[in-house]
């Protein structure tokens, strides 16, 4: 239940963002998250920004699920 | 993390067999651990002398039955819509679950995050929207956030009922039971992405127990394990973080004010373990017209709970789900009987869906 996952903020709008989550675009709040700009990556959880993290955490964290992912097939 | 992981993790392993020097009982609290070290395999390779314990670590299976009954009491109720995640549908109470309700008409909708909720309560003014929080601290700072756009908008007709956990003080009852008997935590990934570090030094400082914070793949696991092992071998118990991709050790300090600002401490019932003092969040007073239990007070006679179920052993590491009587026979996911079935982040399920062809060996 305490799944977070990574995204990429495209746009902000006071406090919801436009985010990227491996190439699907959602919209999500992030006003726990205030520190967040543009361009930078957040960890997502049930539809808020949780935490800022740095692109290569959000690139291992999708490589992680890419593994689990293709290890399901 | 390094480039080839199969023989980074297979390091890790045969480093965990070379340094371990004692027997170390280590639980993990929290849901996705227990599902990535059943997946894994990895009990299965580690040395006899480390043993896994999955913890109350799934907030859908550590949610009271007789606090279940009050919420479906309350979504029986006429002019009120129950807003929960998909996770509480099929948990039982004593008699009933909010999948069993809503087929018999009680309006309960499935949302993914609590600003659906707030969207549900702008879109039928006529009706009460009551949002059921569960979850511990990685949620309820997501559902205080909520809180405070309801107060923002002013939503005349939105309500938290909230059965929110707090994971420090249950690994203190835990520490406390004279019956539990672990030796290192493994502490949930994103509860301290917002906690942080802090909140945990307790267990190094007054219990002398290591806690690693740990991700979720199998080496991340594997590396909290070996930092473990070194913290005993060094005599040095400490709080550490494996988990560095998420998790700072001052944690998310605007999350946990947005708790703060809407949540008090209060003690709160665990399934199968009972009371735990200050373990659970209610809202604030000042914020009582948002508090659906003092919006909605409901009197009714608490249920008898189901005994045969040993979800309160397994919850707190005595009994492995295999031991339970119940487990793949009169309990599967198909036809759970305790919350640790119903849950796929529960122990039981974890172990169900791929340990059962290991059921009775030693793991």
């Amino acid at each position: 239940m305490c799944l977070a996952i990574p995204s990429k903020i495209l746009k902000i709008k006071g406090q919801m963002a436009e985010v990227d989550i491996g190439g699907n675009v959602k919209e999500v709040n992030i006003m726990l998250t205030p520190e967040a700009k543009v361009g930078d990556y957040v960890l997502l959880h049930a539809g808020y920004a949780i935490q800022v993290i740095d692109e290569k955490a959000a690139n291992e964290i999708f490589e992680a699920w890419e593994e689990a992912y293709n290890a399901l097939q | 993390m390094h480039s080839n992981k199969k023989e980074y993790a297979r390091f890790l392993l045969d480093s965990i067999h070379r340094e371990i020097d004692r027997p170390i009982t280590v639980m993990e609290v929290c849901g996705t651990h227990t599902v990535s070290i059943a997946r894994s395999g990895l009990r299965e390779l580690l040395p006899e002398q480390m043993q896994l314990l999955s913890g109350p670590g799934c907030p859908v299976c550590v949610t009271d039955d007789l606090d279940l009954d009050m919420v479906m009491a309350l979504s029986r109720q006429e002019g009120i819509i129950l807003a929960t995640f998909g996770d509480m549908m099929r948990v039982p109470g004593t008699e009933s679950t909010l999948q069993q309700e809503k087929s018999k008409g009680a309006d309960v909708r499935v949302v993914y995050s609590p600003t659906d909720a707030l969207q549900l309560a702008s879109e039928n003014p006529d009706l009460q929207v009551v949002f059921l929080g569960v979850g511990f601290e990685t949620t309820t700072p997501v559902v205080a956030a909520a809180l405070d756009q309801a107060v923002q908008l002013g939503l005349k007709n939105f309500s938290v009922f909230s059965l929110h956990k707090l994971v420090p003080p249950i690994m203190r009852a835990l520490l406390e039971d004279p019956e539990v008997k672990l030796d290192a935590f493994i502490n949930p990934g994103h509860v301290c992405t917002i906690l942080g570090t802090e909140p945990f030094r307790f267990i190094a400082e007054e219990y002398g127990k290591p806690c690693v914070v740990a991700g979720f793949e199998a080496a991340d696991i594997l590396e909290a394990l070996l930092m473990i092992v070194r913290q005993y071998r060094e005599g040095r118990p400490a709080v550490e973080i494996q988990y560095k991709r998420a998790v700072r050790p001052e944690g998310n300090p605007v999350a946990v004010g947005f708790i703060e600002k809407y949540f008090q401490p209060v003690d709160a019932r665990w399934r199968g373990i009972g009371m735990v003092a200050e373990s659970g969040l209610d809202l604030r007073d000042e914020y009582a017209q948002f508090d659906a239990k003092k919006r909605f007070p409901l009197d009714i006679q608490p249920g008898v709970r189901r005994k045969k179920c040993s979800c309160g052993e397994v919850l707190k590491g005595l009994k492995l789900p295999y031991q339970c009587p119940l487990f793949g026979k009169a309990c599967t996911p198909a036809k759970p009987v305790g919350p640790c079935m119903v849950s796929t982040e529960g122990s039981c399920a974890a172990y169900y869906r791929y340990g059962r062809k290991k059921a009775g060996v030693s793991s």
